[in-house]
């Protein structure tokens, strides 16, 4: 045991007299591995970035939400099955509240119903497109985080009576109104003037894709009124008393709206409730063509890198040979030359490797500068995955010649011109 | 021996000490090599008693299967045929790793190249050894210093291999020899690559060592440097010609 231990550090220290000795050829062999690292780390960071942006969206957003809906928004069922359900209304959501504040110990809060779509939002000549237009009732303060910079959301009065009153996002308000408050102001949707009674605080984006200030929020009864053409398909957004419970609240949940929808025992559901879980599963397919691209850089790096350290330490086991020799002459054993000669590659990969992970960081430090939104995130985690897969290539790479190189007969070695 | 050259070095003592118990028995050894069609026959069928205390000189013309003999006395060959015992343990059958634990307790190697490692110091080259048999790095150290000490290099410990003279570097490979304390000593034409006056440096060394009570065999095709062992055996094409004490000019 002592013995493959002082092997182990006599090894490393001809690795690195090895290294030191050939700087050039080491570092131009390590130059793979440098790449693969490199691009698996910013893979990573770009992943993780992701996931703390979507984190930090979803608080905005409120965490401890249920969403009902007909589609469930992350499946891999044809759209057809969901189409032909009955349409949720908007007074499902008044019956699931008279549920909920007749059930003892309800897991579920306050139920509001939403709807939404996608307008332009003009005023004069000022317009901004594609604006997220959100249908709901004076309760969606309830449920989400609201912070007004101007004037008010819209009272109970103004919901019911489905008046053209609005709540803008910031980049609209200043989008529309550049030079003055938007309050009391009227802005034009769908062709209907609505008076502006209060202003968002900015909110900030969902990765840089979607914007949370590019919203409009209006009554839910005047958005059934101007954007509805067929069908009234509501969504009903339910807050729930403790997200540490979701799987408690989304079974009262599917009880309470199987009564509301009158569904048999034997009929299925036809509805879905989704959770940021499944918001989270839609943004799956994005964080895998990234996982797959970086992956496929990774592993064509690391692969050519590993074949240049293949090569360079068979050329290195060709060159001391008579070492090779020598070392079996006072009694080094073939695992002691394999050791070796593995050690070798793995030291030249884990090099390759920090200098790929010092790399890395130094960019996302650049990039972390000059772009403090962008969605990055560098972690140890990374750093335990980058070293790893140096090891890897390195023990794979060096396996074949050092290998050989234990293998050799001593004689034959030591008479190796 | 010159007079001016025994002014140089020291005196030689012509004392024989008494045989001990065997090392090394081979018996109808043969060598046979493959070399694509052909077939070298280095060993035509050899038989040698080798005792502790004993030096021994092997010599012959080049090509006569030296070379051959050291690397199968010294267990980095195994006999095509015939019966090779060191200290009693049947060497032939033995697998490689056996092999390399003989090498490193039982035998010391010297080259006539040296074989130094060359980016390692005097006691690095001189520590290895010591590695491969697990010791420990307090005791390496201390085996490896008094090697050297030995072998006159006390003041070339941390100089490496290029930065040491041809005698010197063949010192050093002395010492690597030494130090785990061998059974036997197995020089091969160690003074091959030196001028005659290193060279008889070199095997004055060997003279001192023999005295310390080390045991050793030198393979030379110089009849100078064969005359200072105690027993010379003769080779030639394979076969042992003559084996007998060293006859004193
Ligand atoms: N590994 C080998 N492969 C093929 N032939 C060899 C090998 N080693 C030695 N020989 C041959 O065996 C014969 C004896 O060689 P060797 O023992 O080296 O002689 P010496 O050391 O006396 O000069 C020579 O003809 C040499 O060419
Ligand atoms: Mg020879």
């Amino acid at each position: 045991m002592n013995r493959l231990r002082f092997e182990f550090v006599e090894s490393f220290r001809i690795a690195y007299a090895q290294i030191a000795a050939n700087r050039t050829r080491s570092f131009l062999t390590a130059l793979g591995v440098i790449i693969g690292i490199v691009a698996v780390t910013l893979m990573g960071t770009a992943i993780g970035g992701i996931n703390t942006g979507f984190n930090r969206s979803m608080a905005l957003l409120g965490d401890d939400i249920l969403y009902v809906s007909k589609h469930p928004w992350a499946t891999d069922k044809d759209d057809w099955e969901f189409r032909n359900r009955r349409d949720i209304k908007s007074d499902a959501a008044e019956a699931l509240q008279t549920i909920i504040d007749a059930t003892p110990r309800s897991q579920l809060v306050k139920a509001v119903p939403t709807a939404n779509a996608f307008r332009n939002v003009v005023r004069g000549d000022y317009q901004a497109n594609a604006v997220f237009t959100l249908g709901t009732t004076d309760e969606y303060p309830e449920i989400a985080t609201v912070d007004l910079r101007d004037g008010r959301f819209f009272n109970a009065t103004e919901s019911r009576g489905a008046r053209n009153v609005c709540v803008l996002g910031c980049d609209v308000a200043d989008a529309l109104f550049p030079e003055r408050s938007a309050l009391e102001e009227y802005v034009t949707l769908g062709g209907k003037k609505f008076r502006v009674v209060g202003v968002f605080s900015k909110q900030g984006s969902f990765l840089g894709l979607f914007s949370f200030d590019n919203q409009i929020v209006i009554p839910l009864s005047a958005f059934k009124k101007f954007f509805v053409r067929k069908g009234s398909d509501t969504d009903v957004r339910v807050k729930m008393r403790d997200k540490e419970h979701v799987e408690e609240a989304k079974a009262e949940l599917i009880g309470d709206m199987r009564r509301v929808r009158s569904l048999l025992p034997d009929q299925e559901d036809d509805f879905a409730i989704s959770t940021q879980d499944s918001f989270k599963q839609a943004l799956d397919p994005i964080k895998t063509g990234i996982a797959v691209a970086g992956l496929f850089i990774t592993g064509l790096a690391l692969f050519v890198g590993a074949i240049g350290i293949m090569n360079i330490t068979f050329v290195s086991v060709r060159e001391r040979t008579r070492e090779i020799g020598t070392r079996k002459a006072l009694g080094a054993r073939r695992r002691t030359i394999l050791l070796q000669f593995l050690i070798e590659a793995v030291a030249i990969c884990l090099l390759g490797g920090l200098s790929g992970l010092v790399f890395s960081y130094l960019l996302f430090q650049g990039v972390e500068a000059a772009f403090p939104s962008f969605p990055i995130e560098f972690s140890f985690g990374l750093v335990l995955t980058g070293l790893f897969m140096s090891v890897v290539t390195g023990v794979v790479s060096g396996f074949a010649p050092a290998w050989s190189a234990s293998r050799l007969d001593p004689v034959t070695a030591l008479r190796y011109e | 021996m010159t007079a001016e050259d025994s002014a140089v070095l020291p005196a030689r003592d012509r004392t024989v000490r008494p045989p001990g118990p065997l090392v090394i028995e081979i018996e109808g050894v043969t060598k046979v090599y493959e070399m694509g069609s052909e077939t070298i026959h280095a060993l035509r069928g050899v038989s040698l008693k080798i005792r502790r205390n004993e030096y021994l000189a092997i010599m012959g013309p080049s090509g006569s299967g030296k070379s051959t003999m050291m690397n199968m006395l010294g267990c980095l060959d195994t006999p095509t045929q015939g019966k090779y015992e060191f200290n009693g343990k049947d060497v032939a059958s033995m697998d490689d790793d056996e092999l390399a634990t003989i090498r490193n307790k039982e035998i010391g190697f010297v080259f006539q190249t040296f074989n130094l490692l060359p980016r390692s110091t005097s006691l690095s080259n001189v520590e290895l050894p010591l590695i491969y048999a697990g010791r420990p790095a307090g005791e390496r150290r201390d085996k490896a210093r008094r090697a050297l000490e030995n072998v006159g290099l006390g003041n070339r410990m941390d100089h490496r291999p290029n930065e040491l003279s041809g005698g010197q570097r063949q010192r050093v490979a002395i010492a690597r020899a030494l130090v785990n304390d061998p059974s036997i000593i197995l020089a091969d034409e160690p003074t091959g690559n030196l001028d005659s006056k290193t060279g008889e440096e070199i095997m004055a060394l060997m003279e001192d060592l023999y005295a310390q009570g080390n045991t050793i065999i030198v393979v030379t095709h110089e009849p100078d440097i064969a005359e200072h062992a105690r027993r010379i055996v003769r080779l030639r094409d394979g076969l042992i010609e003559s084996d007998g004490p060293t006859e004193v000019r």
